[in-house]
């Protein structure tokens, strides 16, 4: 299976995906430039990180308007799997294929550091190898991450099982002091109804590797990898 | 703004330029400048861009070594590191427009140094940001400490280069004149450097990146000048950064040096057009014509000499290969960026600047760029210093409660956690932070090999007020230490020298001392000078800042596996301390905090011994049983070893240890004697080190074994008892507690 990678102007998570990819995991891949209208002969596309279009307004709000966005809707719409995070989490919000919005971190700062997720769905073709409610250790780094959406959506995320990681302790407590944002509920990511795209603030690619202090994120990609869901 | 036709002595004396100067200039052109002229002429001789009072001072520093591939001289110093790679980095300074606009004068200083990295066909991966405010009760200083963090985060962060690390010290010195220094490096491959230089007659020079404006005209003349009541006035003059337009730059350059159509490429920072074009044709033994008509602008009615003199951010002016054109437009276009066509190279000399068919300036590059004044400004030794070391401490009254007195060092600015402000910064970008800031240095894997970089800046404007010469040479031998701490061999350093007014006898000897000094250690630590940057003129109302040179040091490690931290790691293991502590508080972080005392005479220093320490530190690491390395810094032996117990994570481990020495209890406990580490060792591994030790005749003493939660020391008439819980409290809301 072959992995799209997008690049926007202003992404820079890229190179880290495509490191784990192209050194670590050992899979093909390419790159997927933001003015292209296809996405034809990939199996899985990536919205990683970074400040595309400068994110001087919402952020992901000018970025959905890229013409590779079209592709990339039709491909998630026909149940292709796709994963956002960081940035890549605030541009599918824009782009309507999550529901909800990332607002400014209630401490008003960007932060860069090591949290604990907890996986509460194991019900998508990222998660499906990860056993329920295994705790990952996982860095974020963001100004914007906090998760917010209406009363009425969140309900529907809660009864349609997808809310997919909340931010908790080490041993997998959902407390108020584990969540490094003020998200609602400690939402750290969160998949569709269809459960083929999958959105989160934190950064997989960035805990691949023993040397950089955590491999649990590898297990988004090793759940694909194992065999992706029918489409 | 309207051009005077007339020079009149107030206008030459407005530009800074002195009535020696001028004659100079006349000299030179072999008329009178105009306007334009005059403009060029004061941004490339002030102090910013000319280096006219310091350079006699640093001819003296060492800039070869056999990894050098590119010492001072060009955008960025070059170091090879094997595998066919080579490390790119600087250190620069953006303290005056920090001071007038703490986030964009910050943010800009990040955007500038960044921009003499990829320019020299580097990628950046890394950012230090050493940091000098006052005193943070303070409203101002915690305005500026805010304004400047958001500033670097905020430009850092998006522009996509992580920022691994840094310093924060706060002192009332630098109240009315913060310090914000940058230091940047980039990795690329061995054979793929590009020069600053504007070759091959003919050739098209090119702008490329952001539209020009008006702001940060004279940036550097104001860099050249002290502040006043008035300074915040000048605010226009700080130039506004734009990350997202830097990022483009960054990847369109990066990309077009993929290509053979690069020659010479500059970015525009100082002095902006001014500067890189002149400079590039000084560099390259040849003229450039420019036509400021094809110069795409932000605003209109611009006139010629505004153009030369902007810093508007994000530019970069390029000479390409004749035939090429299109190529490089092409790429630019695809990132979205303007890039014109403005001139060509040259076989005259001359930079010749059109406005249309209007010839507007016609000058000697190189007498710009080269010929500049140079200055052997008066010295003389401050007279403050009698004073200062002629403080008797021995006479100081002893605390009655040592064990309150580690934990209000603990918790204290200088030596508090930093977490609240890297944890800002993304410092995690690019997967290469083995070792992430809040250690002794910052760790890098280099990817595609074994290999590893520690990055680390140190300065102490304490101890350079109180001996420069000795100020000079700590600040070398600490950032080697930390290096050294962090399992990697020092290479090569970058500085960044912030002093006072040179004009001023007092400062210029402050100046020479402090670069004696360096010069002396890195000699002695085989650590070239790469480059860096002079910043004069830190002086508010006629008061200068404690003379601060700050250390930039690349060290390397051979293998990553060697990446090493200063936190205990195993119940059982062995703690020694390398090196010797000596009854020495002058200048030391506990002498003003307790005693409210900046006297007395900084450690003293015995370069052999630094090397000696460093070797048996680095050969026990590498050897395989060092659990973790502190270096003795800030606070002394007692606040390296409490620093020793906590990790980031919540795996704390206290100890049971034994001081050796024979003197008061605050100077064994809190005393800065140089030359020394804490390392601890699994049981097995004692012998080896000592024996290593002895071979390099290093003192070495266990003082103890690692375990339990509490931190026991015990020492001639002391014996203090700390929880490492209590500790952790201190220590980790010490910053936060005082900025909330």
């Amino acid at each position: 299976m072959k992995w799209g990678v997008l690049i926007f102007p202003g992404t820079w998570s890229h190179q880290d995906f495509a490191h784990v990819f192209q050194d670590v995991l050992e899979v093909e891949w390419g790159y997927l430039w933001h003015k292209e209208t296809s996405v034809a002969g990939y199996d899985c596309l990536i919205l990683p990180g970074g400040f595309a279009h400068g994110d001087y307004l919402r952020c992901g709000a000018i970025a959905r308007f890229s013409p590779i966005m079209d592709a990339v809707v039709r491909f998630a719409r026909e149940g292709g799997p796709v994963m956002g995070s960081c940035n890549g989490f605030q541009i599918l919000c824009e782009a309507g294929l999550l529901p909800g919005a990332l607002l400014r971190n209630d401490s008003l700062q960007y932060r860069c550091r090591w949290v604990h997720i907890r996986t509460e769905r194991c019900d998508t073709p990222f998660t499906r190898t990860v056993p329920p409610g295994q705790v990952l250790k996982i860095p974020i780094s963001h100004g914007e991450g906090r998760y917010y959406a209406s009363p009425e959506t969140l309900a529907g995320l809660r009864s349609n099982g997808q809310i997919v990681f909340r931010y908790g302790t080490p041993d997998g407590q959902i407390t108020d002091e584990a969540n490094p944002n003020g998200s609602l509920e400690n939402i750290a990511g969160i998949c569709n109804e269809g459960r083929n795209v999958l959105g989160l603030m934190p950064h997989p690619e960035r805990a691949s590797e023993t040397l950089l202090g955590s491999e649990d994120g590898r297990l988004l990609f090793e759940g694909l990898l194992a065999g992706a869901l029918p489409r | 703004m309207r051009e005077p036709t007339v020079i009149t002595p107030e206008l030459i004396a407005q530009h800074g330029i002195t009535p020696e100067e001028y004659q100079q200039i006349q000299a030179i052109l072999g008329r009178d400048p105009n306007f334009t002229e005059l403009g060029i002429f004061s941004v490339m001789w002030s102090e910013h861009c000319s280096y006219k009072s310091s350079r006699v001072y640093l001819a003296q520093l060492p800039t070869r070594g056999d990894c050098i591939l590119q010492g001072p001289g060009e955008n960025a110093g070059v170091v090879d590191i094997g595998d066919g790679l080579a490390i790119v980095f600087k250190m620069e300074s953006h303290n005056h427009p920090s001071f007038i606009e703490p986030f964009q004068g910050a943010a800009t200083g990040v955007g500038g140094i960044i921009r003499d990295i990829f320019t020299m066909g580097a990628r950046p991966i890394a950012l230090l940001d050493p940091l000098r405010f006052g005193p943070l009760t303070k409203g101002k200083s915690r305005y500026l400490l805010g304004g400047v963090v958001g500033g670097i985060a905020a430009y850092g962060n998006a522009v996509g280069v992580p920022t691994v690390g840094g310093e924060l010290c706060v002192s009332e010195t630098y109240a009315g004149n913060p310090l914000v220094n940058v230091f940047c490096l980039g990795i690329a491959p061995k054979d793929r450097i590009f020069l600053a230089r504007a070759s091959g007659e003919g050739n098209p020079v090119m702008f490329v990146g952001a539209k020009t404006g008006r702001d940060g005209i004279h940036g550097a003349t104001m860099a050249s000048e002290t502040f006043d009541e008035g300074s915040e006035e000048r605010r226009p003059t700080v130039q506004v950064g734009d990350p997202f337009k830097e990022k483009l730059l960054i990847e369109a350059c990066l990309e077009l040096m993929g290509t053979d159509a690069l020659v010479g490429i500059q970015d525009m920072g100082a002095a902006g057009l001014t500067c890189s074009s002149c400079e590039m044709a000084s560099r390259g033994g040849t003229g450039i014509e420019i036509d400021l008509a094809r110069v795409p602008r932000r605003e209109t009615g611009m006139i010629p000499y505004e153009v030369m003199l902007s810093e508007s951010q994000e530019r970069m002016l390029l000479v390409v290969r004749r035939g090429t054109e299109r190529l490089v437009m092409d790429i630019f276009h695809k990132w979205d960026l303007d890039a014109v066509i403005v001139g060509r190279v040259t076989g005259d000399g001359l930079l010749r600047v059109k406005d249309g068919e209007r010839v507007v300036a016609e000058i000697p590059a190189v007498a710009l760029a080269e010929e500049g004044p140079v200055y052997h400004r008066p010295v003389r030794r401050p007279a403050y210093l009698t004073e200062t070391e002629q403080a008797e401490l021995s006479g100081l009254s002893l605390p009655e409660k040592l064990d309150q007195v580690l934990l209000d060092l603990l918790g204290s600015p200088n030596i508090a956690s930093k977490q609240p402000v890297w944890q800002q910064y993304d410092h995690m970008l690019f997967c290469n932070t083995v070792v992430e800031p809040g250690s002794d240095a910052a760790v890098l894997r280099v990817q595609g090999t074994r290999k590893g970089l520690a990055l680390a800046a140190d300065g102490n404007g304490r101890y350079t007020y109180l001996d420069p010469y000795e100020g000079g040479k700590l600040a070398v031998a600490e950032a080697a230490r930390n290096v050294v701490c962090a399992g990697a061999r020092p290479l090569a350093i970058t500085n960044c020298l912030n002093f006072g007014n040179p004009e001023r006898p007092e400062i210029m000897w402050q100046f020479a001392e402090a670069v004696r000094g360096m010069g002396d250690a890195c000699r002695a630590l085989q650590t070239p000078v790469t480059g860096g940057n002079v910043s004069f003129y830190n002086e508010t109302l006629g008061t200068a800042i404690f003379p601060t040179p700050i250390v930039g040091m690349v060290g390397l490690l051979d293998d990553i596996a060697h990446a090493t931290t200063p936190w205990f790691k195993a119940e059982g293991d062995v703690v020694f301390l390398l090196g010797e502590t000596r009854e020495e508080l002058g200048g030391s972080e506990y002498l003003k905090v307790v005693h409210g005392l900046e006297v007395g005479r900084p450690p003293a220093l015995d370069l052999a011994r630094e090397r000696a320490v460093q070797q048996v530190c680095l050969e026990a690491i590498r050897a395989g049983g060092v659990s973790s390395a502190h270096d003795c810094a800030d606070g002394g032996l007692a606040v390296a070893l409490a620093e020793c117990c906590m990790t980031t994570a919540k795996a704390w481990l206290g100890a049971t240890l034994t001081l050796p020495g024979e003197m008061r209890p605050d100077a064994l406990l809190f005393g800065e004697s140089a030359s020394r580490i804490v390392v601890s060792v699994r049981p097995d591994w004692g012998e080896s080190v000592r024996a290593m030790a002895r071979r390099h005749g290093v003192p070495c003493v266990e003082l103890g074994m690692v375990g339990g939660d509490h931190l026991m020391l015990r020492g001639q008439g002391l014996s203090l008892r700390l929880s490492v819980e209590a500790i952790h409290w201190a220590w980790s809301t010490g910053l936060s507690r005082v900025l909330i």
